[in-house]
């Protein structure tokens, strides 16, 4: 548990104003999924998006990408108040077609992964990363 | 054609059928006052190789009680399913008479009365004889911590886990892995794993900094017994830095990272492994959903959630194995791998019922060694109990509503919590109870008594957060701890819902009146996983209280009312 007052109070507005924002939050990810696509629907197809269940620490989130294939690939974090996150680029000489960086995470929400592939095609897939209070473990 | 998984089945059947050569029907028995140790430990040595699994002794070196929990709710899959049945159902599924050894070690009714008949249980002397007893039947026997082992007592606190080390290496284990332990901060944990004789495992152990494997700990170890390969991967609590204090061991990390543990099966099938151990402070049900994931893990052996399970669940063609916690339970699992394969087991877990099993001398004399600098301080009477006290369950035990008490009249407080966590051994009405007793309920490097102001919308926020880490259908998104104990408030959770909405009808006590959103409240509780907590020691408000009080009477606790769904 977080337990003094100032983060307490953080804590509190933080959860108020995800709670607030949900529906807003999700449309500007799909806005921003639609752009990278350029409205194009994305399947799904071997793209690999590794992210913990539970988050360590919400600023700082390990994360990592990797579609073989690929063009390139964006990261989305759909209840972040700007969802975009990154785009890798992959040129022909790449050795391969993957990615690790670091995330903040606003709370609780989907990390999504967009893969554009060499026939343009896009795939997508996502991930539920938890930020927890935390505490009270057994 | 038989499967593989036929085999597995058809030694679950034997295992059920004849309580795997013993666990079963003592009632008789031990109404005739006759349940000796050779029936304890009786087993028909099988196959070619043994496991032997202890875990969670939250350093208990000396026999205790422990009561089992009566509620312990599983949600989504797991509804229904074991570790989530107890009292009569718990009995029934695994056919269990009343009042037998049985019914008191493996559940909660009737626990003081037949606590008073068959005694306590534990004390790692009494271990010894049982690890010496299969080590005789079977000398190559892997013995396997699961860790939780240098954390809970007086003399741990004080000795920062040396203790344990000295009589768990006496034991000669073979491997552990850990949770707890890193709470001793981790310059200690570094320092106490570096002189360990045995391997210290965690594929799921990173260095925070360059999320890569931590140096010290291996992912897995190679043993050559019986004639077979054996690999044991070990598996570190995920949620370290997340259920207990990141900042005493921010060069680590953790988490599931089940696709690594994937590669780890591979790699060591890759080199030979007929047989693969997974020894796991996962909890039961990530144990469960992880077996559904990695293929190639033979046996996992479970820890963490506390659960005693008297038959392995098997998951596909894993076999999961649930040994208990604080030193009350070992389980011996015998397996016949052949051709490269595990073909069949058999699995005995052997409560260890302290009048029963004798203790091994020069363990014991260990024992008495560590406890001797202490001895005076924690022999000390504090008070006595016309209550039993115990913890363990999904919401409030009494010594939960104790505590909670004490942080309400020491520290002049509205709203008091507690966290739920699942060691801490029982005492029975009558009982003095004793500075150790206290410390056995509290003992924590983080243990400060902590008192804030928080708003009512704040204390609702935790209490979702804390229900979804128990509650969440996903076993992934669970940290294995039981909900946070409160005082001074009650509340309705419906288990069945999101997060958000399992917590309604928050209620303050002392007035009646529901819990405000915009109001603050004087709040008052410990285990902080923050930083520069202030505040006495809990074990020192609880000691205070229980002075005060003289005789402890507690009534009976109604304010959480429970939707299962």
């Amino acid at each position: 548990m977080k337990l003094n007052r100032r983060d307490a109070l953080a804590m509190g507005l933080g959860a108020t104003a995800v709670a607030m924002l949900p529906m807003r939050a999700f449309a500007a990810a799909d806005e921003a999924i639609a752009t990278f696509t350029g409205g194009a629907e994305a399947g799904s197809g071997d793209l690999t998006l590794d992210a913990p269940e539970i988050a360590e620490n919400g600023n700082t989130v390990p994360i990592s990408v990797s579609a073989p294939g690929a063009a390139a690939i964006a990261v989305f974090a759909a209840g972040n108040p700007t969802p975009g996150v990154a785009t890798f680029n992959f040129g022909p000489a790449s050795g391969s077609q993957s990615a690790s960086t670091r995330i903040r995470l606003a709370g609780t929400q989907d990390v999504v992964a967009v893969a554009q592939m060499a026939d343009g095609s896009f795939i997508q897939t996502a991930k539920t990363v938890k930020v927890t209070i935390g505490g009270c473990g057994g | 054609m038989i499967s593989r998984r036929d085999f597995l089945q058809v030694g679950m059947a034997a295992s059920a059928m004849v309580g795997a050569s013993g666990f079963g029907n003592w009632a008789k028995l031990a109404a005739q006052q006759t349940l000796t140790q050779d029936q304890l430990l009786e087993f028909d040595t099988f196959g070619n190789v043994s496991l032997i699994h202890v875990t969670d002794i939250h350093a208990q070196l000396k026999p205790i009680y422990f009561r089992e929990p009566e509620i312990n709710l599983g949600v989504g899959d797991n509804k229904g399913e074991v570790p989530h049945v107890t009292g009569a159902e718990f009995k029934a599924r695994y056919g269990i008479a009343d009042g037998s050894p049985s019914a008191y070690a493996l559940t909660y009714n009737d626990f003081s009365s037949l606590a008073k008949e068959y005694g306590k249980v534990g004390g790692l002397d009494r271990v010894a004889t049982v690890i010496n007893s299969i080590r005789a039947a079977r000398p190559d026997a892997l013995l396997l911590d699961g860790g939780d082992t240098w954390h809970g007592s007086y003399t741990c606190y004080h000795t920062e886990g040396q203790d344990m080390v000295n009589v768990m290496n006496a034991l000669k284990p073979d491997a552990m892995t850990f949770h707890w332990e890193f709470t001793l901060g981790s310059d200690r944990v570094r320092e106490l794993v570096e002189g360990l004789p045995f391997a210290a495992l965690g594929q799921n152990i990173f260095d925070a900094e360059w999320d890569e494997p931590a140096e010290t700990f291996e992912s897995y170890k190679f043993f050559e017994r019986g004639g077979v390969k054996i690999a044991v991967i070990g598996q570190a609590f995920p949620y370290m830095p997340i259920a207990n204090p990141g900042w005493m061991f921010p060069e680590y990390s953790f988490g599931i990272r089940d696709e690594r543990m994937q590669e780890m099966v591979d790699e060591v099938r890759g080199q030979g492994a007929e047989l693969v151990v997974c020894l796991s402070h996962n909890g039961f049900d990530v144990d469960k959903k992880m077996a559904s994931r990695v293929t190639g893990i033979d046996v996992i052996l479970s820890g963490h959630t506390h659960d005693a399970l008297p038959e392995p669940v098997l998951i596909g063609e894993t076999i999961i194995i649930a040994s208990g916690s604080n030193g009350k339970f070992v389980s011996r699992v015998d397996l016949d791998v052949r051709d490269g394969r595990m073909m069949g087991f058999r699995h005995k877990l052997i409560p260890i019922f302290s009048d029963v099993i004798e203790p091994d001398a020069e363990v014991s004399a260990l024992i008495d060694e560590q406890r001797a600098p202490h001895e005076d301080a924690m022999s000390e009477v504090i008070g006595t109990t016309d209550e039993e006290l115990y913890r363990r369950g999904n919401f409030n035990g009494t010594w939960d509503d104790l505590i909670c008490d004490a942080l309400i009249s020491e520290r002049e407080a509205d709203i008091a919590m507690s966290p739920g966590v699942r060691w801490g051994p029982s005492l029975l009405p009558g009982d003095d109870i004793t500075r150790e007793d206290i410390w056995n309920v509290t003992s924590m490097t983080y243990g400060k008594a902590y008192r804030t102001e928080m708003t009512g919308e704040f204390i609702h926020t935790i209490l979702e957060d804390v229900a979804d880490n128990l509650f969440n259908p996903d076993p992934y998104y669970q940290q294995g701890g039981d909900m946070v104990r409160i005082g001074g408030m009650g509340y309705r959770i419906d288990v069945t819902k999101p997060q958000g909405d399992r917590i309604t009808e928050m209620t303050l006590l002392k007035t009646g009146e529901a819990i405000d959103p915009a109001k603050t409240y004087n709040v008052a509780g410990w285990a902080s996983v923050n930083e520069g907590t202030e505040g006495p020691q809990i074990w020192d408000v609880v000691e205070s209280h229980i002075k005060k009080l003289g005789t402890v009477t507690l009534d009976p606790n109604t304010s959480v009312e429970v939707v299962q769904g």
